[in-house]
């Protein structure tokens, strides 16, 4: 797409490879993204999305290959891992809301402990955010008492609270009701439009062809085809993103 | 004389020193309590600490020490009898000090005793949660000490609440070994007691009733504390998302219709 030329580049990675034991589940990803950008990674279940998306938040361990985040490397030290954790925020496919906490504390506490931030303050952006996913009516309740569609919703504001330059999304909808998937899909959809970076893996083929700028499909480890939903979607290089996407499309 | 007239009698003679015993034995169990459940609660923040091959090698190498440390730790106190633990450790650690400090040796070895076991039992309250709630807590950028300490050892704490609650019994009755250092708890009331008429069996039956009332009355504490920590089961919604203007009518009529 002609608008990202000039765009800042905030991930660089090379070479990425993650083995658990002897299983290989990513060979030698090299894959960017630019600021602002929206990039869906689609693929079979057990194609290294997730895994991928895992390691760029170092919540997985690489077994080799870097990752640059504005041309510095994660793991080298020179980025303490907290402070760029709060840069780059995540959303789980279970949520990971904080059980023991109300929906205001779920997104009031990173702010505070991480963020210094104080309680006033906090308590503030983190109204401001759940009113703008629609949870702010449930600022007293326990994620227990929310239904999976809520969780998700929260779970994005809580992210969105530390100000993340980036928003990494593991299959946000997967564990969701299909009434449900509506609720979180109108959010991630509005957010796409704030210039927020977000890496999105999802099942959810209309989102990625309608929302993103580029789609990048995974097979096997390796990320097989990246270009724009266009191409990908009416008229794929790959023959296996082709053979996937009418598996998935049912056509 | 029958059992209820030595049971009287041995009552008016020895009440300030049976009490005494009372409240050194719940002296002991909670400060054994408190004190160990602190250590548990430390070894289970230490023994959690993620270690990452790209971590610098000092920091592997101390956290290994500690883990080796905690193990034996753990092991040597399980594995021997707390009353052997107090007199190896009075005799042979404490044996120059005077025997004021009696008391304060055996705090020292029902905590550490105790710390022994707890440690386990938060590791065990640590593993029941779910790992995703750690992973939550490093995705918005938290370390490891805020994560246990904010997240996780709330959650663990509440489902290990029973088994501390066990512990503090527990150490309620295990106490009476450490009258073996002489520290003047209810079993060694008891044996004064017994020994000035030679009448063990109503001593014993006044020590039991002692002890029965100090448990049963801490375990209804405890489970008043666990319903307290389960919290509230109701919340409420604030304003209305489907109907706006229900709420604003609602806010004029409070604010006593000025306009």
């Amino acid at each position: 797409m002609a608008e990202t030329t000039a765009r800042e580049r905030v991930f660089d990675i090379h070479h990425l490879e993650k083995k658990f034991g002897e299983n290989t589940v990513l060979r030698d990803i090299n894959f960017t993204a630019d600021k602002g950008e929206v990039v869906c990674i689609i693929g079979a279940s057990g194609s290294g999305k997730s895994t991928l998306l895992r390691c760029i938040n170092l919540l997985t361990e690489p077994t080799s290959g870097e990752i640059l985040y504005h041309g510095r490397n994660i793991q080298d030290g020179s980025v303490p891992l907290s402070k760029y954790r709060a840069k780059v925020g995540m959303v789980f496919q279970q949520f990971n809301l904080f059980n023991n906490m109300t929906v205001l504390q779920n997104c009031v506490i990173g702010q505070m402990k991480v963020l210094k931030k104080n309680r006033a303050d906090a308590e503030k952006s983190a109204k401001d955010f759940l009113e703008r996913v629609g949870m702010l009516q449930y600022q007293e309740a326990k994620p227990k008492q929310l239904s999976g569609g809520q969780k998700q919703r929260v779970a994005i504001a809580r992210a969105l609270a530390m100000e993340p330059e980036v928003l990494l999304f593991d299959e946000p909808t997967s564990a969701l009701d299909p009434e449900m998937v509506g609720e979180v899909l109108r959010v991630m959809r509005g957010l796409a439009t704030t210039g927020l970076t977000m890496l999105v893996v999802t099942h959810e083929m209309a989102f990625a062809r309608d929302v993103s700028h580029r789609v990048c499909f995974m097979e096997n480890g390796v990320i097989a085809e990246d270009d724009t939903p266009e191409v990908i979607f009416t008229n794929p290089k790959n023959e296996r993103t082709r053979a996937f996407l009418s598996r998935v499309l049912g056509n | 004389m029958t059992f209820w007239d030595w049971v009287v009698r041995l009552l008016q003679e020895y009440w300030p020193t049976f009490l005494w015993g009372a409240g050194t034995t719940l002296l002991m169990a909670v400060v054994g309590t408190i004190i160990g459940f602190l250590i548990g609660l430390l070894v289970a923040i230490v023994r959690t600490i993620p270690v990452s091959k790209s971590d610098p090698l000092l920091k592997r190498g101390v956290l290994k020490v500690l883990r080796g440390i905690f193990m034996v730790y753990i092991e040597v106190f399980r594995s021997t009898p707390m009353m052997v633990q107090a007199m190896v450790i009075y005799y042979g650690v404490f044996a120059s000090l005077s025997s004021d400090y009696v008391l304060w040796v055996g705090m020292f070895v029902i905590s550490i005793n105790t710390g022994a076991y707890m440690s386990e039992i938060v590791r065990g309250g640590v593993i029941s949660i779910d790992p995703g709630q750690t992973e939550g807590a490093q995705s918005i950028g938290m370390t490891h000490w805020q994560t246990m300490v904010h997240v996780v050892l709330p959650q663990a704490i509440r489902n290990i609440l029973p088994s501390v609650g066990n512990e503090f019994v527990v150490n309620i009755k295990d106490s009476s070994v450490l009258s073996v250092i002489t520290v003047s708890e209810v079993f060694f009331a008891m044996r004064m007691a017994a020994g000035a008429y030679v009448r063990f069996f109503e001593a014993s039956v006044i020590a039991c009733v002692i002890y029965f009332v100090m448990t049963f009355t801490v375990t209804r504490i405890l489970r008043y504390i666990e319903r307290r920590m389960d919290g509230p089961e109701n919340y409420v919604i604030h304003g209305s998302q489907t109907v706006p203007a229900a709420e604003l009518t609602v806010r004029q009529d409070l604010e006593g219709g000025e306009k």
